[in-house]
């Protein structure tokens, strides 16, 4: 059973109120599907749907003629041809269409001439005409008028798209202040949207939750992932360990969730590839490490393109762009790092150190090399500019300590 | 009697007695230093490995070595310091590529440490983890239990993943299956003492205390 909606006002939300398969026929026109709504409205399925549609459209404000048939075209002829409300019955469509004109079918300029060269001018008109004949004279378009006049159209509806809005929201009694039963709450926000995103094919990428404060303010936070996903408890899981680490600031009203659709991730890997982490559940231990380090302290390090000394800087996992690898031809000399820097007190003796005192590390000076004199970035409001050392010290370890105008440093030690 | 019986028929089957006791020997992975792959034969995949020595022994040269070399196998690792003392540019210096190198920054707690390399463990995927307490105290990296190494020894075991822990003496003990320990065998400086001194090289002994094979090779770590 079809219905159709012609007149003014928003009908394409009319009819969605009733159905999820809406065809916009026309600018003025809506066509959809009411089959089924017998357990909704009761029966006659048609008497009871149309009364529901009348008294729905006159609370919305539309005005419409409506037509209930067996086929949406013969509604829809129904709807454009009679005002009010009509009542097809099954079977009876060709009846009851006879006598509208046939230019409500919109048919070509030409065949419409032709038709009335005939005296062809009306539904039961054309419906009586042969269909060889028709076919011989008219064509395949002539066949179709014919079909349509004589109410036997069956073709399928195309339905609107529904645009992919993957949100969801919950309006709360009463307000939430722990993580805790906020949790549960999330979970449903979560499995309602992964379960609409797993009917489409489709994972995300990216989770926003934007939380009402009872206090009047927003918190708002969002979770990225390095590649798209449906694993709900990882979800629950990365958001729970989110808002640990960055609370709200007061009681929470309301909750909404947005989540990004995109394409799921489908990569095979080879057998003779080295395994690597499972990104999502990587993504689950970085957030447990990181909730007890601190932010901004997991990740990869990225040189950056100056000559200042240790410039780097920590990128979230998997976000970090190839850089060319340099090729050591042999075992290289690595230096391990005092992080903060260590203040020193340097005894200087001709021109060079000679003792070395600074928190772990105290000798006396039993080779050097140095110094080199580097300096950079004196174009901008921060230069730099150091004379290093690199020392073998009493104390059985090797250096590199530095002098800039804020005093002496040791870097770190050769190891 | 019976069990007996079977277990002779078996046997006979096989051809050879049965041995329940022995594992089969781990996979080894190259350091990327010749000299100690030929001597060890490499780190064991699914074992906790040690790296000890004293400040300025050759240890971080060593580390970065290997770190060098799984990733050059497009392995992942996990790189986990303690104390900070990470120099990402030493590292790419020593070829490490450090797109494919996690690092977590634990800010001066052995216990961080401990806990994100046992994370990182149970996540699984990384060819090889390392856990630095390089510059930890003695005596707090000694405090950790042996307990906790066994787990992350029993986490670790059939895996392919090379657990490495960094630290100034051995504290996993017996947890450990190979235990490296550097030490400085010599520094080379070159040029005259006040004029284009360079600091050339440093020479490492890595002796390896692998009960079934005892050695101490020599390689050396070039500073330029």
């Amino acid at each position: 059973m079809f219905a159709c909606l012609h007149g003014t006002g928003n009908l394409t939300a009319l009819a969605m109120e009733f159905s999820p398969t809406v065809e916009v026929t026309g600018p003025d026109t809506v066509t959809f599907d009411v089959s089924g709504l017998d357990r909704l409205f009761g029966l006659p399925l048609d008497v009871a749907v149309a009364a529901a549609i009348t008294r729905r459209a006159r609370e919305c404000g539309v005005k419409a003629n409506l037509a209930l048939a067996g086929n949406p075209d013969a509604a829809i002829c129904a709807a454009r041809g009679f005002s009010g409300v009509s009542l097809i019955p099954h079977g009876d469509e060709g009846k009851f269409l006879a006598t509208l004109p046939l230019t409500l079918l919109s048919p070509a300029p030409q065949l419409l001439e032709t038709l009335e060269r005939w005296g062809i001018r009306r539904f039961h008109e054309m419906a009586a005409l042969p269909p060889l004949g028709i076919a011989e004279r008219l064509g395949g378009e002539g066949l179709r008028l014919r079909e349509l006049a004589r109410g036997e159209g069956d073709r399928k509806l195309l339905p609107l798209a529904e645009a992919l809005h993957f949100e969801d929201a919950i309006e709360l009694d009463y307000p939430v202040e722990l993580l805790e039963p906020l949790a549960f709450l999330l979970a449903r926000l979560i499995n309602g949207l992964a379960t609409r995103l797993a009917t489409r094919g489709l994972a995300t990428d990216e989770l926003r939750l934007r939380l009402k404060l009872e206090t009047g303010g927003t918190h708002e936070r969002c979770l990225r992932l390095p590649v798209p996903s449906l694993d709900t408890k990882a979800f629950l899981k990365l958001m729970q360990l989110d808002l640990e680490a960055h609370p709200p600031a007061g009681p929470i009203v309301h909750l909404w969730m947005g989540v990004n659709p995109v394409k799921p991730q489908a990569a095979q890997t080879g057998l003779f590839v080295p395994v690597a982490p499972e990104p999502v559940k990587l993504e689950l231990t970085l957030a447990r490490i990181q909730a007890f380090v601190g932010e901004g302290r997991v990740g990869t390090a990225e040189l950056l393109d100056t000559h200042r000394p240790d410039a780097f800087r920590m990128l979230p996992w998997g976000r970090s762009q190839a850089t060319p690898l340099r090729q050591a031809p042999s075992t290289r000399l690595a230096l391990r790092l005092f992080r903060p820097r260590r203040a020193a007190r340097v005894a200087i003796a001709g021109s060079q150190p000679s003792f070395v005192m600074a928190d772990g590390v105290r000798g006396k000076v039993l080779e050097l090399a140095g110094p080199w004199r580097t300096s950079g970035d004196w174009w901008t409001p921060d230069p730099w500019h150091r004379d290093e050392w690199d020392i073998a010290l009493s104390d059985g370890a090797l250096y590199r300590i530095y002098c800039e105008p804020a005093g002496w440093f040791v870097e770190g030690s050769y190891d | 009697m019976g069990a007996a019986v079977l277990l002779k028929q078996f046997e006979s089957i096989l051809g050879a007695p049965l041995d329940w006791q022995s594992r089969p020997e781990p996979e080894r992975a190259p350091t990327g230093i010749a000299e100690l792959d030929s001597a060890t034969g490499g780190l064991p995949r699914g074992c906790l490995t040690e790296i000890v020595g004293p400040a300025s022994s050759g240890r971080t040269s060593l580390l970065l070595s290997l770190l060098a070399a799984a990733t050059a196998r497009q392995e992942v690792c996990a790189l986990v310091y303690a104390e900070d003392a990470f120099s990402p540019h030493s590292a790419a210096d020593a070829g490490v590529h450090l797109a494919r190198l996690l690092w977590v920054r634990c800010g001066h707690s052995a216990e961080h440490a401990l806990k994100a390399a046992d994370l990182l463990i149970q996540g699984g995927g990384f060819g090889l983890v390392v856990m630095d307490l390089g510059d930890t105290a003695p005596h707090t990296a000694r405090r950790i239990s042996l307990a906790s190494w066994f787990r992350l020894r029993r986490a670790v075991e059939h895996t392919p993943t090379i657990l490495v822990g960094l630290a100034r003496q051995s504290n996993a003990r017996t947890c450990a299956s190979l235990v490296i320990e550097c030490g400085r065998h010599a520094a080379t400086w070159s040029g005259a003492r006040s004029v284009s001194r360079l600091l050339r090289t440093v020479e490492v002994r890595a002796q390896s205390t692998d009960r079934r094979k005892q050695c101490s090779p020599v390689f050396t770590a070039r500073a330029i």
